[in-house]
């Protein structure tokens, strides 16, 4: 199978970058500046307009497209190492994504309820799913031949988009029928009635968060294709090699 | 398929009696565990009577692993997958035999540590149906997971890590539930419990279902 | 004549490093083929991939009818293959592990009793578990499962490998008597004198490519030999 070229440094990816920093540095004025503290939160709000846009990024842009392309490679019909590259790529910018979220998350946290992690539903199936992609490049670094190694990402990566409701839910339920009294009732900080400059400001930050996981997309799987084709053309060398091995011996 | 499967399980189970790794290895390990836990919770009688379950659990969970990882290593220690591919047996009949047998060897090693928790522990066994289900259900999700996930590192360098980075998160959700249905159990709750079972039912079917369906694909590696 | 074998420049890659660059191979039915060449010529890998192990990334390879470029598996109930690992449980007996494999490849337990006698591995060896045989002893009991599988197909990697001299004139024997039974039989081996007594052609491998003695010859009339 043949990969198709996708090209980068084409006026499309050009404009693509620009737009993307254009919006990114937007979204850290409005983020840093224009926008107003919250009432509960005070200035620490301003880190949620980083943690939403690479959460949502993630958790349903990044993975699901993983998933998806998983599930095409799969299917007899639509199978191509274009869908094999691109649900790697996109898993690669998922797990940092949601490293970062994590992170920021773990830190708005700390600031807010002090405490650094909790173990609520949402959470514990955020640390999973981090876990499971994980192990989904691990087993992509597995070395064997493209077409036994891409089915096999393929399968893994459609078991771990299986787990992910199953946890969600087992965890969702320990902890209403535990009915930890807590203070940290995070439904009602994280989803305040947000509304002028900071729910703008959110929103800026989810598109240019979506522009620069299509522009880092694009790049990480021109590098691929390029290894891929390298690779290919290593083979028929080796190749080559081989045969000339017949004519020595 | 059925066919195969019994006659993978059969040899799976016969390989076990014969070696005897399980019995020598495997379950004073799960002991031993059981036993250093006590020690480090300062055998607190109440201590102990609450964190039973989970410890239970966590504790069969990686024994099974230990059982997974035997039950690919014996496949011929040069290629895992040769032989296996070689006998011409259906893929979805050697999952189905492996799972058995793992899962036989899960349930014989989970009446030696319930044993283990009411005699250290001093947990009195209430509810017996309650759990007898649940240890079925888990211990089923349990193999039938492993062994989708084992076939997957078998014969890899990197297996003895890769499995449990694969295996752990998929298998947390039934690690929760049993431990809280079997928490039920103990504390008279049984009517807690039920919900968990039904969820580990589901969990098991899925994994068997996925198992039968992409264990010979995965088998299939050159 | 039909082919057993049909291969036409078959690439096989053992992850990415071309085992088979390039084969072009006939084997007719009943033919006994003996193929040689050096290490590392390939000669493992063209066994491994008739049997349908191993993947073929470009070319035609066709075995005992089936197109092993769209389907391996089919084709492995059909074919003996004796590899460098043993494909036995050590736990297990010898007669276990005949039985196991007889019966996961559809034939009866009678075949592997039989099996076992023609090999010599009755009376007390039945009983004892694998990993306390000898090297040779492991071998026959090999051996014993291709021939309780009663393949179409032998597929034999340096058969004589590990055998004493009892142990190799029984293999010769039974390679005769398969072949008599209509059966195919490709063996590599570097024992050429022996080897070339029971093959009724040779091949050469070298670099990936099977490089003399290419196509198939109607098979020479032996004198059937009976396994006692």
């Amino acid at each position: 199978m043949t990969t198709p070229p996708v090209r980068v440094g084409t006026p499309t990816t050009r404009i693509l970058g620009w737009l993307t920093a254009v919006s990114l540095a937007l979204t850290a004025v409005m983020a840093l500046v224009v926008s107003p503290p919250d009432v509960n939160m005070q200035d620490s709000v301003r880190l949620l307009y980083l943690h939403v846009p690479t959460a949502w990024l993630a958790m349903y842009v990044s993975f699901g497209v993983t998933t998806l392309a998983s599930v095409l490679y799969l299917w007899k019909r639509t199978r191509s190492r274009f869908w094999d590259l691109t649900a790697g790529a996109s898993a690669e910018i998922g797990v940092l994504f949601l490293g970062l979220t994590l992170l920021i998350g773990s830190i708005w946290g700390r600031i807010t309820w002090g405490v650094w992690w909790t173990w609520d539903a949402r959470l514990t199936t955020t640390a999973v799913l981090f876990v499971l992609y994980l192990g989904y490049l691990a087993v992509r670094k597995v070395p064997a031949t493209p077409e036994v190694a891409a089915r096999r990402s393929a399968i893994v990566a459609v078991a771990a988009f299986l787990d992910v409701p199953i946890v969600h839910q087992s965890v969702e339920w320990w902890r209403t029928l535990h009915q930890d009294a807590t203070i940290l009732d995070e439904r009602r900080l994280l989803d305040p009635q947000i509304h002028g400059s900071m729910a703008w400001t959110l929103l800026l930050g989810v598109v240019a968060f979506t522009l620069l996981y299509c522009w880092l997309l694009a790049h990480r799987f021109q590098l691929a294709a390029l290894e891929d084709r390298f690779a290919d053309r290593q083979l028929q060398v080796a190749i080559d090699e081989r045969r000339a091995e017949a004519v020595t011996s | 398929m059925w066919r195969d499967a019994a006659l993978v399980a059969g040899k799976d189970l016969r390989v076990e009696a014969r070696s005897r790794v399980a019995i020598n290895q495997v379950v004073p390990f799960a002991l031993l565990v059981l036993v250093v836990f006590a020690f480090a919770l300062d055998s607190d009688r109440d201590t102990l009577t609450r964190v039973g379950p989970g410890l239970f659990w966590v504790t069969v969970l990686f024994s099974g692993l230990l059982a997974i990882q035997r039950s690919f290593v014996i496949e011929a220690s040069d290629d895992a997958r040769d032989a296996l591919r070689l006998s011409g047996l259906d893929g979805a009949g050697i999952f189905l035999g492996k799972a058995l047998a793992v899962a036989v060897q899960l349930v014989a090693l989970e009446a030696v540590l319930t044993v283990g928790v009411v005699v250290l522990y001093n947990v009195r066994l209430h509810d017996p149906l309650l759990l007898v289900l649940t240890a079925l259900a888990t211990t089923v999700g349990l193999a039938a997971a492993g062994t989708v996930y084992g076939i997957i590192a078998a014969g890899l360098r990197v297996r003895d890590t890769l499995l449990p980075l694969l295996v752990l998160p998929v298998l947390a959700p039934a690690l929760l539930a049993s431990a809280r249905a079997c928490e039920a159990a103990l504390t008279g709750a049984p009517g807690d419990g039920w919900p968990w079972v039904r969820l580990l039912f589901v969990f098991a079917t899925i994994y068997v279902t996925f198992g039968v369906v992409a264990f010979g694909p995965l088998l299939e590696e050159a | 004549m039909t082919l057993a074998v049909r291969l036409r420049s078959a690439v096989s890659l053992l992850g990415r490093f071309p085992a088979l660059a390039g084969v072009d191979l006939d084997v007719a039915e009943g033919e006994v083929v003996l193929v040689q060449g050096a290490n590392g010529a390939g000669k493992t890998t063209l066994l491994r991939a008739c049997a349908g192990l191993a993947a073929f990334a470009s070319g035609e390879a066709e075995v005992l009818g089936h197109d092993l470029r769209r389907d391996r598996k089919a084709v492995r109930r059909r074919i003996g293959l004796l590899g460098h690992a043993t494909f036995l449980y050590d736990d297990l007996t010898v007669a276990d592990n005949l039985r196991f494999a007889a019966r996961a490849a559809g034939a009866s337990a009678a075949s592997a009793d039989e099996a076992m006698t023609a090999l010599g591995l009755d009376g007390r060896l039945r009983e004892v578990a694998v990993a306390k045989l000898s090297a040779g002893q492991r071998r026959r009991a090999a051996v014993a499962v291709i021939v309780a599988r009663r393949p179409d197909l032998w597929l034999l990697d340096e058969p004589h490998a590990g055998l004493d001299a009892a142990g190799r004139d029984l293999l010769d024997a039974l390679v005769r008597g398969a072949a008599t039974r209509g059966a195919t039989v490709v063996l590599a081996s570097h024992e050429l004198d022996r080897a070339a007594a029971i093959a009724s052609r040779t091949v050469t491998m070298a670099g990936g490519q099977v490089i003399g003695g290419l196509l198939a010859r109607p098979a020479p009339t032996m004198e059937p030999v009976h396994v006692a």
